[in-house]
């Protein structure tokens, strides 16, 4: 029976009360470990067609007639459009609409950025569309550019009201403590830089607008547009059965949709919007830098007393101020602990979330201050971490926590340290360094999915969700399998379109797996029931005899065996289908992702130049469905971290506030080349209080605890301490010189 | 508009194409070969990579006029055993840079049937995956022979 329940629903680390229907979800777990399809490694179901080219993204979409639009954008960090003309852009060749602020949802005459859309017009082919934006005039007035974030705060210019907590009492327990550090981190801008850029096709079809588009949230989208454009919802059909890479930045349609659809249906003919790489760099959303100003104080065995800490998330000229606070506020079992967040309002590209937002940035700062503690006191950073290991998140306790694991199996990688340190010379010192990773990733209702199981005994999973390139379209089919008893190639996945299938969850803050996975199995075990029901009925058996294996029924006296397509084969062109949807998350509990990474660099103390030599990446995430798919799911959050610690930086001018880095040679991102050795453990215990699956997202955790694991294996190679993203030479040779400014002055070093 | 003739994966194209189209624009636009992906259109990613007469080639940078020899694309190398490599060790995430990975490992291992890793990674650093697939590529390309 569906139940109405008023639940708390997280998203990328964000919370809301709402009211869901849940259905009952009756089904056991599974028992833990490898099972015959899941927890077996699976090359996925959809890679033929991604590496031969056949997989048709957004970008391939080509209906006919299809005009290609072009975005007129701010040259100005801060301005108002007193005059737009459109008349000299309408009179050149190709061109067959323009429109202007107010008539597109996104384009607005007050700019907030170099880079924000004002207007856009439609031609035969993009060259056109782009001379055209260049023919329109506008007489600008500019307004007050406000690019400094302390300042901003100073002068209360935030997006929302700063957010203040505390528990305990911080200023009498650092009275109390016997040590205390200080410092204070700063974390860069970055770009999400998905290779395929923000894009959509719009077409209307009578009254249905049909959208093609590159998303990490099919249903999202759908109910955004319906909103803004006032349509029901179902006259919006959004499709995205490939994408190109999202990372959190195609979590909802923007200026670039809207701009499709209105000139669609102004020209009656299908329109393409799609970023140009400058663009995607200027304004197509980033994860925001942060000023944290942390402070920490510990009894001399290593109990840590006190934290506190002022952020400042330079968020821009939109988006959301991100839990940077988070992981200071649950990672350690501390009695005071005192926050305040600020988001600056500035006449900046806007944030994005981005793979774990406020939690990547919060990590570098707290975990790096933890080392510096660690130092200090003169205890094992490994040992401090234990010794303050939280047993609950802030008192609610947690359906499930094996960081403890994920520690014991970091001891044999934390040993090598003296073997790594042994290999410096006078030029490359070599050091290790670790740090931990807590984040959500737990999923939650609402999600949907529907089976149908043929007459030839196959099975196909229709969803309209989306998959990222997270490999979750195979994960769903490895549910699917496992449940209803059939070999993985038995079964497909049809998504990635919202007229074909059922609602589906946000591909975004780890939900994929957690959210659709036990909706999968749930519609799976409702086949399954109706096969056995067939089976017994046929066969004169009881059903609770009755069980499907490897394509087959089977009787548990071994007597029946008869293959599924045999069992429904019986019913012809009949189907047998099943639905199910996600049940509840555990009340009154916290479900939280948990891991460690240690890191083995090498620093060239005369360059500067920082290398990581080796990653060692130990993560609890519950139920791991398919260990390979979630092995390339780490490294690639480990690279992109080491990306964002050592070399990505998306740069302003400081006086205009443009982007200076608009391509890919200005912003490094990196190339296989700079892979280290990377070895990728999970603990792979299901979450018992989770779900029919226990199993947790993995998409953002491993990019969180990198760049502090770096940061402090610096510390151990060479004593400095890097404190701002990203570790550049300049930033590596400056921390290089701090070390010898204080040796010469006597003080003790930090190592 | 000018005359240009193309040899793409053994086929003959004579197109109208303005002087100034790229490469990558004519496969994609005109012959209609999407496997060729652009990504950045300025040549820094490689994902639109493709062999002229063997040789890596980025289609994106390439004026379609300029070109002589004969063209291949991902859509010549379907059948390559590569492709099994890619899929076998999961050298794939959200694919958008895969064709190119594999037009660039193609010409690597044509010209060095087993390359070391250091090769792989001198050969392919001009191919970016923003995924972060590097460790499987590397995987496909040292066992792409099965």
């Amino acid at each position: 029976m569906a139940r109405l329940i008023r639940t708390e629903k997280e998203v990328e680390g964000r919370f809301e009360e709402v009211w869901i229907v849940v259905e009952e979800d009756p089904l056991e777990q599974w028992p833990a470990g490898p099972l015959a399809v899941v927890g077996r490694p699976a090359p996925r179901q959809d890679a033929p067609l991604r590496v031969r080219g056949e997989a048709r993204y957004t970008a391939d979409v080509k209906l006919p007639g299809m005009l290609h639009a072009a975005v007129l954008r701010s040259p100005h960090a801060h301005a108002r459009a007193k005059r737009i003309d459109l008349a000299p852009a309408l009179a050149l060749p190709g061109v067959r609409a323009a429109i202007g602020p107010g008539e597109a949802h996104g384009l607005d005459e007050e700019a907030g950025f170099s880079g924000a859309p004002v207007a856009a017009v439609a031609a035969e082919t993009f060259g056109q569309a782009r001379a055209a934006v260049k023919a329109v005039e506008v007489e600008w007035e500019e307004l007050e550019v406000v690019l400094d974030p302390d300042d901003a705060v100073k002068r209360e210019l935030l997006t929302e009201e700063p957010r203040r907590r505390e528990r305990g009492d911080v200023e009498r327990a650092f009275a109390e403590a016997d040590v205390v550090v200080e410092a204070t981190y700063r974390t860069q801008t970055v770009l999400h830089n998905s290779l395929e850029t923000h894009q959509a096709v719009c077409e209307w079809q009578g009254d249905t607008l049909h959208v093609y588009i590159s998303t990490q949230y099919i249903w999202g989208v759908r109910q955004t547009i319906a909103k803004t454009l006032g349509l029901p919802e179902d006259k919006v059909r959004v499709v995205c059965e490939f994408m190109g890479g999202g990372f959190g930045s195609k979590n909802s349609p923007d200026e670039y949709t809207f701009v499709a659809a209105e000139l669609a249906k102004r020209t009656g003919r299908p329109v393409r919007c799609a970023l140009t790489r400058h663009e995607e760099h200027t304004a197509a959303g980033n994860r925001n830098s942060t000023i944290q100003r942390l402070r920490a104080g510990a009894r001399s065995d290593g109990t840590i007393v006190a934290l506190d800490g002022e952020f400042t998330n330079s968020v821009g000229w939109s988006g959301w101020s991100s839990p940077t606070e988070g992981p200071m506020w649950m990672l350690y079992d501390c009695d005071n602990v005192r926050t305040v967040t600020y988001g600056a309002k500035l006449n900046t590209p806007f944030m994005k979330a981005f793979r774990a937002p406020g939690f990547a940035e919060g990590t570098f700062g707290l975990e790096t201050l933890i080392d510096e503690l660690a130092a200090k006191l003169d205890i094992d950073p490994l040992e401090l971490r234990r010794r303050n290991y939280a047993s609950s998140n802030n008192g609610v306790p947690f359906s499930s926590k094996n960081l403890e694991e994920c520690y014991r199996r970091a001891e044999p990688h934390w040993e090598r340290r003296h073997e790594v340190r042994s290999r410096s010379d006078a030029v490359w010192k070599r050091g290790v360094g670790m740090a931990s990773q807590i984040w959500y990733g737990g999923g939650g209702p609402p999600s949907y999915a529907w089976i149908r199981l043929g007459s030839d005994g196959r099975a196909t999973v229709v969803t309209a969700m989306q998959d990222i390139g997270t490999g979750t379209r195979t994960a769903m089919a490895q549910i699917a399998a496992e449940e209803l008893g059939l070999p993985l190639e038995h079964v497909e996945v049809v998504l990635g379109d919202s007229a074909r299938g059922p609602y589906a969850s946000i591909s975004a803050g780890s939900s994929t797996t957690p959210s659709m996975g036990p909706a999968v199995r749930a519609a799976a075990a409702d086949a399954k029931r109706q096969v056995i029901e067939i089976a017994a009925q046929r066969h004169h058996l009881e059903e609770r005899v009755l069980d499907i294996r490897d394509g087959k029924v089977v009787s548990a006296d071994g007597n029946l065996s008869a293959p599924v397509e045999e069992v429904v084969g019986l019913l012809d062109e009949a189907q047998i289908l099943g639905k199910g949807a996600r049940g509840p998350n555990p009340t009154g509990m916290s479900v939280l992702t948990f891991g460690v990474h240690v890191v083995e660099v090498a620093v060239d103390v005369e360059t500067g130049e920082v290398r990581v030599e080796r990653v060692a990446a130990i993560h609890d995430v519950g139920r791991i469905v398919n260990p390979l798919g979630a092995s390339s799911q780490v490294e690639g959050g480990v690279i992109q971290g080491i990306g964002h610690t050592l070399s990505e930086d998306r740069l302003l001018d400081p006086e205009t506030g443009r982007v200076l880095t608009t391509s890919l040679d200005a912003y490094r991102m990196p190339t296989i080349a700079d892979v280290p050795e990377i070895v990728c453990e999970f603990v792979d215990v299901p979450d018992e209080h989770l779900t029919n699956l226990g199993s947790k997202g993995l998409g953002e955790p491993p990019i969180v605890p990198i760049a502090a694991a770096i940061a402090n294996a610096i510390r151990d190679a060479t004593g400095a301490e890097v404190r701002e993203l990203p570790i550049s030479r300049e930033e590596m040779l400056r921390a290089l010189e701090a070390v010898k400014r204080r040796e010469r002055r006597g003080d003790p070093a930090a190592v | 508009m000018s005359e240009v003739r193309l040899a793409v994966n053994g086929q003959e194209h004579v197109l109208d194409v303005p002087v100034g189209t790229s490469l990558a624009h004519v496969l994609r636009e005109e012959i209609g070969l999407t496997g060729t992906k652009i990504a950045c259109n300025e040549g820094h990613c490689g994902a639109c990579t493709v062999q002229v007469d063997g040789v890596p080639r980025l289609s994106c940078i390439t004026l379609a006029h300029t070109v002589e020899g004969e063209v291949t694309t991902i859509e010549g190398l379907r059948d390559h055993p590569l492709v099994e490599a890619f899929v076998r060790a999961d050298a794939v995430q959200c694919g958008f840079c895969t064709p190119g990975q594999v037009v660039s490992a193609a010409a690597l291992v044509a010209a060095n049937p087993r390359p070391t890793s250091e090769e792989i990674r001198h050969a392919m650093a001009g191919n970016i995956c923003r995924c972060g697939t590097y460790p499987k590529i590397e995987e496909a390309i040292l066992s792409w022979q099965g």
